[in-house]
């Protein structure tokens, strides 16, 4: 037997010395774990599609980086949907069947998620979606598992934040008015204002769907005006979102209260078309860059993110999508590494008993795979000047009123659409 | 004032600077389809192109949107004169311009669709112009100069097209392809060329209306859906071959949806102006101005 030389005793001692992180960096080997989704990268849903294909890209480069999951490599697998959720079936199926993925994940918004549940449901696997707001209300699927902040009691919780700074106003408002796109994601948070606005004892003076088709806002925001109520609560997507508060800053109103869950000002672009007719509205979000909301992670995510965007043409600050979407792998990986190994049926029992440390702060999952408690963000933006980007970066441009525990900054009144 | 009398007349007006935005997308299809017989579905793509360039251009030089479309009309026209060499090549020569046409121009749409996404990408695109911000109040009517002005220009541009169709050789010859191809040939006229000519002025004016698209609202590549069934029933409602009648059946489509969206809610717009459009057409098969065949 060879003996021990010193050299060796010590070449041993350094390799013990080693700590097991920096033994888990050697490179991935073996064959990729294979993560299949559909992502919206044309079409109309693919403003939020694409950055949340970056959120998993970097996550994917990181892992690998790290020395990958279960000491394999990570791969991630995607196919276009267009946006259209009749692709989707289709696009699992051959995921599942034919590039016999090991794992998968939802594309963005509930038009995609739910037409993917049947299939993956056939197949009994996970499946971790991406903002699908009540999905698995009537699918009941326990191995579901949501990233939306809006939990599963979309109708008591959604619109809460948004009465509780309305009920907080002096004097207290009284009447109320619902506009919102009708779409499904809407229709379930004008039900939840519809509740709120009942408990509240608020009257409801105006309470109309439009459709998608709609170009010109004027006449919905004249007849807002016109019922005379205190406070607005509205829910829209981008185009629309542009066009109401076009419309409001053309009609120079003036509410104690406006605002919802208006999709787009989220998105870079509209941040900056719009500039000062966002001051003082009141938005629902995911996320804002400020101070009470960093976790570890958030910050590094989003350096890395905005570079990527700027060559890939899309959005530029990634404060909506990215966090959701690299939160969506970082609970995938969490279980994978628990389990140990692919095995659908551990992975989920996991998800369902397991806390969660993401880029978007500790999270539970509930029977139904939503979030155990709701974090539906309630933000104000404040003290835009002109359309620069730069103040979008800034804490204090978009403060959270809600929930306490995250609050940033104190809500300012009247909504005047920008006129000084 | 009393408030219903005010939100009535808001409404009209409002309808109005609403239709002259139609009048901009559907005078250009007017020409295509009404006059040519080309089922060119994809001119609403070509209006989401033009303004998705208009603000690229608009970002790059800080000039006047609608100053920017103009601009832009000639390239266009020349886009539209090579569509359609192509679509008379494959197509219409071959007497296929019926099914195989319509998916020709549907293709076209979903090319342009992607193109955009992948060269400038799926975001929206903007525009602001000068006055987009500025309204004018006469007494308690509103008019938003970002509605007004693209409506003008639109409908000056509509009304130097109707005059070069009814002044010119040119025009009159274009008017006339639509009824009889053959008898321009007995005046020594190539019908092939006074189309390819007129489908360009209809993507020129595609780009026009991209302009004052961008102006309204924020572009991206899907813009154009919203506009697809209306632009046609427009050019229907008007009695296909008449821009007068497109402008007046834009002008009604505007007010009708703008009136029903203030009184009985938005959601009702679009079945009351589709609905005034089949009542119409069982009273008027030809519509507004149109001729009896």
């Amino acid at each position: 037997m060879e003996g021990i030389s010193r050299r060796g005793l010590g070449g041993l001692a350094a390799a013990l010395a080693v700590p097991a992180a920096a033994r888990a960096q050697t490179a991935p080997s073996g064959p990729p774990i294979r993560i299949g989704c559909s992502m919206s990268l044309s079409g109309g849903l693919a403003g939020n599609g694409r950055p949340a294909a970056i959120a998993h890209r970097i996550w994917a480069e990181e892992v690998n980086a790290r020395g990958g999951l279960l000491g394999r490599p990570v791969e991630i697998v995607v196919y276009d949907d267009q946006s259209t959720g009749a692709q989707v079936p289709g696009i699992y199926t051959k995921l599942i069947d034919v590039d016999r993925v090991d794992l998968v994940v939802s594309g963005y918004a509930t038009a995609i998620i739910a037409p993917a549940m049947p299939v993956v449901m056939q197949r009994n696997m996970a499946f971790v979606s991406l903002f699908g707001t009540g999905v698995n209300t009537d699918f009941r699927y326990d191995r579901y598992f949501s990233i939306n902040c809006t939990g599963s009691q979309v109708k008591e919780t959604f619109a809460r934040g948004f009465f509780e700074i309305a009920m907080a106003m002096e004097p207290r408002p009284r009447s109320i008015a619902l506009v919102n796109l009708d779409s499904d994601f809407h229709q379930r948070t004008a039900e939840s204002a519809r509740y709120l606005a009942g408990q509240n004892r608020l009257r409801v003076v105006y309470d109309r769907a439009y459709p998608p088709s709609t170009v010109d806002f004027a006449p919905i925001i004249r007849a807002v005006q016109a019922a005379r109520p205190d406070i607005v609560f509205l829910g829209s997507y981008p185009p629309d979102t542009a066009g109401l508060l076009r419309a409001a800053s053309e009609l120079r109103v003036n509410f104690g209260l406006f605002g919802g869950p208006m999709i787009g000002p989220h998105i870079t672009a509209q941040k900056l078309q719009l500039g000062p007719i966002l001051n003082n509205l009141v938005v629902w979000d995911v996320y804002a860059p400020e101070p009470t909301l960093q976790f570890p992670g958030t910050q590094a995510l989003i350096e890395k993110y905005q570079p990527i965007a700027a060559r890939e043409n899309t959005d530029a600050l990634g404060h909506y999508v990215p966090p959701l979407a690299y939160t969506q792998m970082q609970v995938l990986e969490q279980a994978v590494r628990r389990v140990g190994r692919i095995d659908q049926a551990a992975i989920a029992a996991d998800l369902h008993a397991q806390q969660f440390d993401t880029v978007i702060g500790p999270l539970r999952f509930d029977a139904m795979g939503e979030w155990t408690e709701e974090r539906n963000l309630y933000t104000q933006y404040q003290g835009v000047q002109g359309n620069g980007v730069d103040q979008f970066r800034r804490a204090g441009t978009q403060v959270i009123l809600y929930p306490s525990r995250y609050r940033s900054g104190e809500f300012r009144r009247p909504y005047t659409a920008g006129a000084a | 004032m009393d408030p219903d009398l005010a939100l009535l007349l808001n409404g009209v007006v409002s309808g109005l600077l609403l239709g002259g935005l139609y009048a901009a997308a559907a005078a250009g299809l007017s020409l295509s389809f009404g006059m040519l017989d080309v089922v060119n579905i994809a001119h609403p793509a070509f209006m989401a192109l033009a303004g998705i360039l208009v603000a690229l251009l608009w970002a790059a030089t800080g000039l006047d949107p609608l100053i920017l479309s103009i601009l832009l009309m000639p390239a266009f026209w020349a886009l539209g004169a090579a569509l359609y060499v192509a679509y008379h090549r494959f197509f219409e020569r071959r007497g296929d311009e019926a099914i195989q046409g319509l998916a020709f121009f549907f293709g076209v749409m979903f090319i342009i669709e992607v193109g955009i996404v992948l060269t400038v990408g799926p975001e929206q695109h903007f525009a602001d112009a000068a006055y987009a911000s500025t309204t004018w109040r006469l007494g308690e009517i509103d008019l938003p100069l970002r509605m007004l002005v693209p409506a003008l220009v639109a409908l000056a541009a509509i009304g130097g097209l109707v005059l070069f169709l009814r002044r010119s050789f040119t025009g009159r010859a274009i008017a006339a392809v639509a009824q009889d191809r053959e008898a321009l040939r007995l005046l020594a006229i190539d019908p092939v060329r006074i189309k390819r000519l007129a489908f360009g002025i209809s993507i020129a004016f595609a780009a026009l209306a991209g302009g004052a698209l961008v102006v309204v609202q924020p572009v991206d590549a899907a813009s154009g859906h919203v506009f697809i069934g209306r632009i046609f029933a427009i050019v229907i409602m008007g009695g296909l071959s008449s821009l007068g009648g497109c402008v007046i059946a834009a002008l009604a489509f505007g007010v009708v949806e703008n009136v029903t969206a203030t009184f009985y809610g938005p959601s009702w717009s679009p079945a009351v102006a589709f609905g005034c459009l089949l009542l119409m057409l069982a009273v008027r098969p030809q519509g507004l101005f149109g001729r009896v065949a």
